[in-house]
């Protein structure tokens, strides 16, 4: 590998956005991570894109580069919902090693705006074989999948509620955090309303406003720049399925795992940061399970024996995770990327991990159907 | 379930290769496709098997039963048309014949148990039965 990310740039999340757009947000966003790497806009020359950007369904690389004012030699959506952020980092390098382009900027961007209540664009087949039966969105589909790992495994609700806990926890050290100044109990969430049983309010993350970019460039740019270079060193990702009759049963990330940790030749406990995909409790929870750090079904005495905090045995989502931090609908999985830059820079401040040298970053988009992790790492 | 009649629900959009699922429920038969070359059993219709890529399939008659791989009970629907229906309970039924379909499950509540037999309950929603599933009526005597 032979790329690293030199520039971040991540918007403060609002509940509901006012007076923006989502071009408008892209724009700022781009304009942060350009500002944070020292670099101009005319050094961008490649741009990767997330899908259904409200402003243009389509055409949506080359409507955000004619916005931007940039003529990038290589632009691509990416499509992989909670995963787009990290498929995004490995796309960027591959298409640097490629010799298409040097500097590629990964942005995402959402506006929320009060009142407006999206609605999902989805097609068959899921419209065809799940809509008519009752399940329409992601809380009831993740509901089943929890609802299979408790029933397989005897997991409890005390053992996902840890999982909130600590993100809440952490979310008390990130003032950009949505739930900045609102800590949470086991008992606050084990008895927070029920929305798709079994998965309760406060286990599902908080739609807000937002955006977040990334600059990856080549070694030889990234080691002249003006922060210390966070490398990747490795990648994986694997794609299953899209509905959730149709998962296998297999760890979602035990393919994309492994395959990152091959890849930076490390292994799970050479990691001091886990930045993993949040959207609801029980992703964690089995994206532990594939870590090796417990057994499948094995998350509950893992995450009642040990802690979670930027001085805790396995730093996890010290930012917050989305559940603390709010996920602005794509850009919300760009916050694990962002998270593991701040920490292996020693930029995070009163939340910083002793000695981060390697974060495991991991994104999940659909319904566990799209998995992707990333080794990241201060050194080349 | 008789309430189903008087609320509009999102139907199911019906293509024309999956057209014959669709129409045999209408006759009160739940067939499935099957693959003449590697003889797996196919759910949803497709136009080539996905599990050896053969374009040779037939159509034939399934169980109806499965177990009860997984199940929410929906307090918040995704969709404002099923709000007057909850709480209701989804489900993902392991098919007897292989493949897995998510469901709708009409059944009380504390009848809910992993891997619990189930059998389809044939509900019309406007003018098209959708293939609904209940706790096979042995399994709760
Ligand atoms: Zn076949």
């Amino acid at each position: 590998m032979s790329a690293a990310i030199v520039g971040i740039g991540e918007l403060t999340p609002v509940r509901y956005s006012e007076n923006k757009t989502t071009l408008s947000l892209i724009a700022e966003s781009v304009a942060a991570a350009l500002k944070d790497a020292g670099l101009q806009k005319d050094d961008i020359d490649g741009l990767l894109v997330g899908p259904q950007v409200g402003e243009t369904p389509q055409h949506v690389p080359a409507t955000v580069a004619e916005y931007l004012g940039i003529a990038p030699a290589m632009a691509n959506t990416v499509d992989l919902g909670g995963a787009t952020g990290a498929g995004m980092v490995w796309r960027a390098a591959a298409a640097i090693q490629m010799g298409m382009c040097e500097t590629v900027v990964c942005v995402l961007a959402n506006k929320h705006e009060k009142g407006h209540v999206p609605t999902s664009p989805n097609r068959n087949p899921i419209r065809e074989f799940d809509v008519p039966f009752g399940a329409s969105g992601a809380n009831t589909s993740y509901a089943l999948l929890k609802r299979l790992h408790m029933e397989k495994y005897g997991s409890k609700q005390e053992d996902f509620a840890e999982i909130a806990y600590w993100a809440r926890k952490n979310a008390q050290l990130n003032p950009k955090a949505m739930f900045h100044g609102q800590p949470l109990s086991v008992q606050e969430v084990l008895a927070s309303p029920m929305i798709s049983d079994p998965l309760r309010l406060f286990e599902i993350v908080m739609p807000v406003a937002g955006g977040a970019a990334v600059i990856v460039t080549s070694e030889e740019k990234a080691i002249r720049g003006q922060h210390l270079p966070v490398f990747l060193k490795g990648a994986g990702e694997k794609i299953t399925h899209r509905a959730v009759s149709q998962a296998p049963d297999t760890l979602p990330f035990s393919y994309s795992i492994p395959h990152a940790l091959d890849q930076a030749k490390m292994k799970i406990e050479d990691i001091d940061l886990l930045s993993l995909y949040d959207c609801y409790t029980s992703v964690v929870a089995t994206t532990l399970e594939s870590t090796g750090l417990c057994a499948p079904g094995e998350f509950g005495d893992f995450i009642q024996n040990h802690t979670f905090g930027h001085d805790g045995d396995f730093p996890l989502n010290t930012h917050g995770g989305q559940l603390g931090f709010g996920q602005a609908d794509l850009a919300g999985g760009m916050s694990h990327v962002i998270e593991a830059v701040v920490q292996l820079r020693g930029e995070a401040g009163s939340r910083q991990i002793p000695d981060a040298w390697h974060a495991l970053v991991t994104g999940n988009g659909a319904t566990l159907s799209e998995t992707t992790a990333l080794v990241l790492g201060g050194t080349p | 379930m008789t309430h189903l009649q008087n609320i509009s629900l999102p139907g199911p959009t019906i293509t024309p290769i999956t057209k014959p699922f669709w129409e045999h429920l209408k006759k009160g038969v739940i067939m499935l496709q099957r693959c003449n070359t590697c003889e797996e059993w196919i759910f949803y219709p497709r136009a080539h098997c996905p599990h050896c890529f053969s374009e040779s399939l037939r159509w034939e008659q399934a169980s109806g039963r499965g177990v009860l791989k997984t199940w929410s009970i929906v307090h918040r629907p995704g969709n404002a048309a099923w709000k007057p229906l909850a709480p209701y309970v989804v489900g993902v039924v392991e098919l007897k014949e292989g493949p897995s379909m998510l469901s709708h499950i009409l059944t009380d509540h504390s009848n809910l148990a992993y891997q619990q037999e189930v059998e389809i309950d044939l509900i019309t929603a406007g003018n098209q039965p959708l293939p609904f599933f209940k706790v096979c009526e042995e399994e709760l005597n």
